[in-house]
Parts: structure tokens; C-alpha cells; sequence
């Protein structure tokens, strides 16, 4: 079983998936000769010379045809270089994609898994780090799913692409090469709407996906030397959200600490925090907390100081172990 | 107009060098959709002020440009609707009272009364759903016909938009794709010459709008769009080109809105009934009645009866559709996903659970 990282594991899920279903199709800008600006797509338009597009430099184009092809029964692959990137294909996404089943009863689908990398860690600045997620899941009609192994990147794209509605894959950029990991070639698939324990414990429960769950795992560490046991949870999937293992963690912690790298106001994370407080709050024995970014656009200096670290994390657990 | 394709001359005669020969079933036909779409726009507007539908758009003025494309297309190729062609729906087999139901929003409405008034759609007859932000239809269109490349079909996508439409960046972006790709779509602008109260000449310097084709790559053709054999004809050729391998076309059909943009509009607002009256007066269902009655095939008797027939149509639809009680409430549930997962399932269940609980 080879070690890859997450390029690679994404690049084998569409490798494989494209041998398995002819009407996979990949398009963007630089997917196919340069194999993806991340090398995502790298080999892809070698072997599958009619089915790789580079396209013209539009992402409302790219999604506004992907969805064509998805109408015609295609399953569509788009990838948006950058998730800074996809706001002009977001009316494309939001008007179109989420609402084609829902506005035609049925009649017209769109099977389409938008792929793109999202989130800090790399000096991007402004526009190559954001976490935009929270538009997306504000959005019915749509599946958001967020992996952070290379192995369950393999098996959520899988399924996503499987997936008879439209999913925004979001890729954690900081994750892509960081580490490797064993990914069986052949199938492997991850459910959507299944998130993981990361790591068990009794005393609080971190709550995040993305490079937050790998964050939150340092800082359980960290805590595990002061004697705090720390569940980590990692969502996997955010829509649909895997609600009963997040209920059945804090019930068993009596503590949250949820964890995203957007900013806060109106992150995912606030939804999270509103359904323990509406879900669990006879089980709570101190306030959830929430560590996330900050409300500023995203830094390019002073990137390290906006991202959610293990110690902000930590100093969260002991505010809410202190309580 | 002088430089528009026209076929249908002042004295009805069909110019014949560029005459499609169409057989006198299909030439009723063409006239029989274009009569039906004006006769059910007034009949919906006398719906709507009487409270009995919400909202209405006609498509008055415009009968030719819509019906006359929609019947060039074959029944395996798709129609890419924006929101003013009822017509074609109805060409591609729209039930008239499946369309009424729509226009209600009640139980018998295939979408369950999800969406606002005129929003049709019609899955067997490839007549794609509508949305009502302008111009995100077009890159669909471009995106099916290339579909239709990759598996090696050859069939063709009309997809309607307007004047306006011209503006956005999705018809950039689609005709860009277009042009890049070689995809068989046919682009039909509706240039009705207002986007509510904006006139054209405000919404582009262009000369034609037909003119921006070749800067895409492919031709772009200006037709008399009030006129039914014109735009036939350029919408045939374009599909044919489209089948055969040849790529996209742009077709602008020059037209007019002779009525408001909706029934919550008044166009006196913005534009003079002289205006108004200038194009009245090339109205495509007359001028397309001159053909008819000089090919010999159409009278006032013919006439007479085929009002009597469509008014009765249309009476039975409303009356069949009227009939049908409101959409469940637990179709406000379904259709978001294939699958409904449990957050929604909690969210339906705890509104429909008995009160008082």
C-alpha cells in the first residue's frame, strides 16, 4: 500500500474514478497539461485525453458548464483554482447548482463535485487562503465536505463524486503535502455526513475539520501533559452534519471547544455552538468556546497570529475546564 | 431593420430565395403556437388582475421570435428557456394545463408551487427549468451541447435570453466556452430593445448585438424577429450547423416587448406609446397571417375557428386546473436533496407533529 499525500490521494480518486465511470470529466483552469497549480490533476488529461479540460479563465463559466454537463448526465469534476477564486461562479453555485432538483421537482439533477483548495498556512494573503465555507452551507442544496487525511480524501471524494447532488469539496491546503499516509489503491470510500474521533476522551470535547482537526489533535496532546483528556472530533462532512456524534461527545464531556480557522461572526462553528446550546445545555458544565479566526480579512505577515494555533486552543480548555 | 434576414415580404409573399418550404401542416402549426402564446398572455393578464394567479409575464410582440425558434428545433434537442417563452414550452408538449397548474402554484404543479409564476419546466421535452436571474441560463446551454459532443450526440441546445442578458458575465463566459469548445449551441437573443425600463442602447455601445459573436469566434446573424419565417429559417440553419459538427451561432432576433415586463409593471413609466405604436404596427402574427393567406391556406373562417378552439383550450385548462387543491406541505420538504437528510427530517417532523405536545 503505497504512502501518499493528499495530492496524491486526490489525484488517485479521480484517476480511479475516471476509469470506473466514463462520464467522470475534469475541467478548470491549468487541470490539464499543467496538472492543476497544486498537481492535483497531474496525469489526468495523459491517460483521459478527451475527458480533461483546461478551460478559458472563468469560473462562472467553468461552474455554469459543469452544471450543463451534470443536466445531460454527466458527473462533473470542476476545479476552482482557489476557493478565493469562486465568487463569480457563486451565483452559479448557489442559484443554479443547490436549487436545480428543488425548482424542478425532480426532473433536472446536477451531479457535480466542485473541488477546490481552501484555508491559510501556505502565505497566501488575502486571496489564496480564505475559508469560505459558511456561504455554501447557508445554502440548501448543497453537500460541503472537508477532509483532512490523505486517506479519507480519497474515500470522501469518492463518495462525492458518487454523490447524486452537488458537493463543495474543499481541500485544506496547509494538508495537501504535510504528511503522508497508507492509501489502499481500489476502492475506498468515506460516507458523507459521517464525522470521526480523532482521539477519545472524557474531559472536553474539540470540535473542527480541516487543518483545525489536525490543530486540535496538537493541542489535545498538549492537554493530555496537564492531565485533561480531550475528544477531538473531526466533522468530516458539514452538510449534512454528522449532529448525533457531536451530541454524543459533548453529553459525554460536559465541555466544547469549537474550533475554525473563518472568521468568527456567522462561522459554521456558531452553528455548531447554537445546536449543543439548544441540543445539550443540561449537559454542559461551562459555555462552549469558540477559537477561530479573527473578523479581518486574512493576513499575509501576520498570517500565524490569525490562525487558530494549539495554544489558543489550549488556553480555550482551560477557560472552559476552569469554569 | 434594413439589415435584418426577412423573408416574409409586405404582400405576404415568402422572398424565394430563402423561403424554408414548409409544408402547410407545419406553416399552421407555427401559426397555431404563435396564436396560442398571444392569446393565453392575454388571458393570464385578465388572470392576474383578477387576483387568480400571482404574477405574470407576457411575451407579446414577440410570438414569432420565440415560437418560430422553438419549432426549428428536433425533439432531441434541448431548450434552454429564460423566462418569456411559454410558447415554446407549449411547442415542445407542455399539457396547457400542466402549465396553468404552474402559473397557480397548487398540487398538481409538477414543481409543487416552489416557484413563482412562469418559471416552467418540462423534462420530457428536454425544456430546461427556469431561474430568474438574468443570464445564468446560457452557460448551461453551452455546457449540455458539449455534453452532447462528449458522448458523440448529434443534437443541438437553443437557449433564449435577452437584450439584457448581453450585459452579464455568464453570457461572456458562455459564448467564450462556445467559441473555445465548438459546442452545438444556438444562442438566440430576444432583443425586445427594453430590460424593463433600460433600453438597449443603454445597456451596450455596440452597433448589433449580433456582432459580438465573431469576437468569439463564430457568426453572429441578425434576423427580423417579427418575422416567423426568418427566424425559422436562421434557427434551422444554425442547428443544422450545430449537428453537423460546425459549432455555435448567434442568432438576434430584432423584436419588441409591446407589453409590460411583467404584470407589476408599466411601461409608460419609461417609453412612449409612440414607440409602441411602430411596432405595433409589424406585428408577427399579422404579418405571419399575410403569408399564410397568400399561400392560400388561411381565412377568417379558419381564423375564426381556431380562436374559438384555443379560447375553449384555454378555459378548460383553468378551469381543470383551478380545481386542484394547494401543494402538500410536506413538498416544502422534498427535493432538496435525493436523499433528505436528518437535519431537514428533524425540521419537517417537528412542524408537522400535532400541536400542544
Amino acid at each position: 500500500m503505497p504512502a501518499m499525500t493528499m495530492v496524491q490521494a486526490i489525484n488517485n480518486a479521480l484517476r480511479e474514478e475516471m476509469r470506473r465511470d466514463d462520464r467522470v470529466i475534469v475541467l478548470g483552469e491549468d487541470v490539464g497539461r499543467n496538472g492543476g497549480v497544486f498537481r492535483c490533476t497531474e496525469g489526468l488529461l495523459d491517460e483521459f485525453p478527451d475527458r480533461v479540460f483546461d478551460t478559458p479563465l472563468a469560473e462562472g463559466g467553468i461552474i455554469g458548464t459543469a452544471i450543463g454537463m451534470a443536466l445531460y448526465g454527466l458527473r462533473p469534476v470542476p476545479e476552482i483554482q482557489f476557493m478565493d477564486f469562486i465568487y463569480p461562479a457563486f451565483d452559479q453555485i448557489v442559484s443554479e447548482a443547490a436549487k436545480m432538483r428543488y425548482r424542478s421537482g425532480g426532473q433536472f439533477t446536477v451531479p457535480m463535485t466542485i473541488r477546490t483548495p481552501f484555508g491559510g498556512g501556505i502565505r497566501g494573503g488575502h486571496y489564496h487562503s480564505q475559508s469560505s465555507e459558511a456561504y455554501f452551507c447557508h445554502t440548501p442544496g448543497l453537500k460541503v465536505v472537508v477532509p483532512s487525511t490523505p486517506k479519507e480524501a480519497k474515500g470522501l471524494l469518492t463518495a462525492s463524486i458518487r454523490d447524486p447532488d452537488p458537493v463543495m469539496f474543499l481541500e485544506p491546503k496547509k494538508l495537501y503535502r504535510s504528511s503522508r499516509e497508507e492509501v489502499p489503491e481500489g476502492e475506498v470510500l468515506v460516507p458523507l455526513g459521517e464525522a470521526a474521533v480523532r482521539r477519545p476522551g472524557k474531559d472536553v470535547s474539540l470540535i473542527a475539520y480541516g487543518y483545525m482537526a489536525q490543530v486540535c489533535l496538537e493541542a489535545a496532546t498538549k492537554a493530555a501533559a496537564k492531565g485533561v483528556e480531550a475528544e477531538v472530533i473531526d466533522l468530516r462532512t458539514l452538510v449534512p452534519l454528522d449532529e448525533p456524534a457531536v451530541l454524543a461527545s459533548v453529553k459525554k464531556t460536559g465541555r466544547a471547544v469549537v474550533v475554525y480557522e473563518a472568521p468568527r461572526t456567522a462561522g459554521f462553528g456558531a452553528e455548531i455552538s447554537a445546536i449543543l446550546a439548544e441540543k445539550a445545555i443540561e449537559y454542559l458544565r461551562g459555555p462552549i468556546v469558540r477559537v477561530t479566526g479573527f473578523d479581518t480579512p486574512f493576513p499575509y505577515a501576520l498570517e500565524d497570529v490569525y490562525l487558530p494555533n494549539s495554544d489558543r486552543v489550549l488556553a480555550a480548555i482551560d477557560k472552559v475546564m476552569a469554569f | 431593420m434594413v439589415d435584418a434576414l426577412h423573408i416574409i415580404r409586405d404582400d405576404g409573399s415568402a422572398d424565394p430565395r430563402l423561403d424554408p418550404g414548409l409544408s402547410e401542416e407545419d406553416a399552421v402549426r407555427l401559426y397555431r403556437g404563435m396564436s396560442l402564446q398571444r392569446i393565453l398572455d392575454n388571458r393570464m393578464l385578465a388572470l392576474q388582475r383578477q387576483g387568480r394567479i400571482g404574477f405574470y409575464g407576457p411575451s407579446l410582440g414577440q410570438e414569432a421570435a420565440i415560437v418560430g425558434a422553438a419549432m426549428a428545433m428536433e425533439p432531441e434537442d434541448w431548450i434552454v428557456p429564460q423566462y418569456r417563452e411559454p410558447g415554446a414550452a407549449l411547442v415542445r408538449g407542455m399539457p396547457l394545463k400542466e402549465l396553468l397548474c404552474q402559473l397557480i402554484g397548487n398540487a398538481e404543479d409538477p414543481v409543487h408551487g416552489r416557484q413563482m409564476p412562469c418559471h416552467y419546466v418540462y423534462r420530457k421535452g428536454n425544456y430546461l427549468s427556469i431561474s430568474s436571474p438574468v443570464g445564468t441560463q446560457i452557460p448551461h446551454a453551452v455546457g449540455i451541447a458539449w455534453a452532447m459532443r462528449l458522448r458523440g450526440e448529434p443534437h443541438a441546445v437553443l437557449v433564449f435570453f435577452g437584450d439584457g442578458a448581453t450585459s452579464t458575465a455568464d453570457f461572456h463566459a458562455a459564448m467564450n466556452f462556445a467559441g473555445v469548445f465548438r459546442t452545438p449551441t444556438v444562442f438566440l437573443c430576444n432583443n425586445n430593445q427594453w430590460a424593463i425600463s433600460v433600453p438597449v442602447a443603454k445597456q451596450t455601445a455596440s452597433a448589433t448585438l449580433a456582432q459580438k459573436a465573431p469576437a468569439y469566434g463564430f457568426d453572429g446573424v441578425r434576423v427580423d424577429g417579427m418575422d416567423a419565417l426568418a427566424v425559422f429559417r436562421a434557427t434551422g440553419d444554425a442547428a443544422r450547423r450545430a449537428r453537423e459538427g460546425h459549432g455555435p451561432t448567434m442568432i438576434e432576433a430584432v423584436t419588441y416587448r409591446l407589453g409590460p415586463h411583467s404584470s407589476s409593471d408599466d411601461p409608460s413609466r419609461y417609453r412612449d406609446e409612440s414607440e409602441v405604436a411602430l411596432w405595433r404596427a409589424r406585428d408577427p402574427i399579422a404579418r405571419y397571417r399575410r403569408y399564410l393567406e397568400h399561400a392560400g391556406w388561411w381565412d377568417d373562417g379558419r381564423e375564426a375557428r381556431l380562436e374559438q378552439e384555443i379560447g375553449d383550450e384555454i378555459t378548460r385548462a383553468i378551469q381543470e386546473a383551478e380545481r386542484a387543491p394547494p401543494p402538500a406541505v410536506e413538498t416544502l420538504f422534498t427535493d432538496v436533496y435525493a436523499d433528505m437528510p436528518d437535519h431537514l427530517r428533524d425540521q419537517r417532523d417537528a412542524f408537522l407533529a400535532p400541536r400542544g405536545r
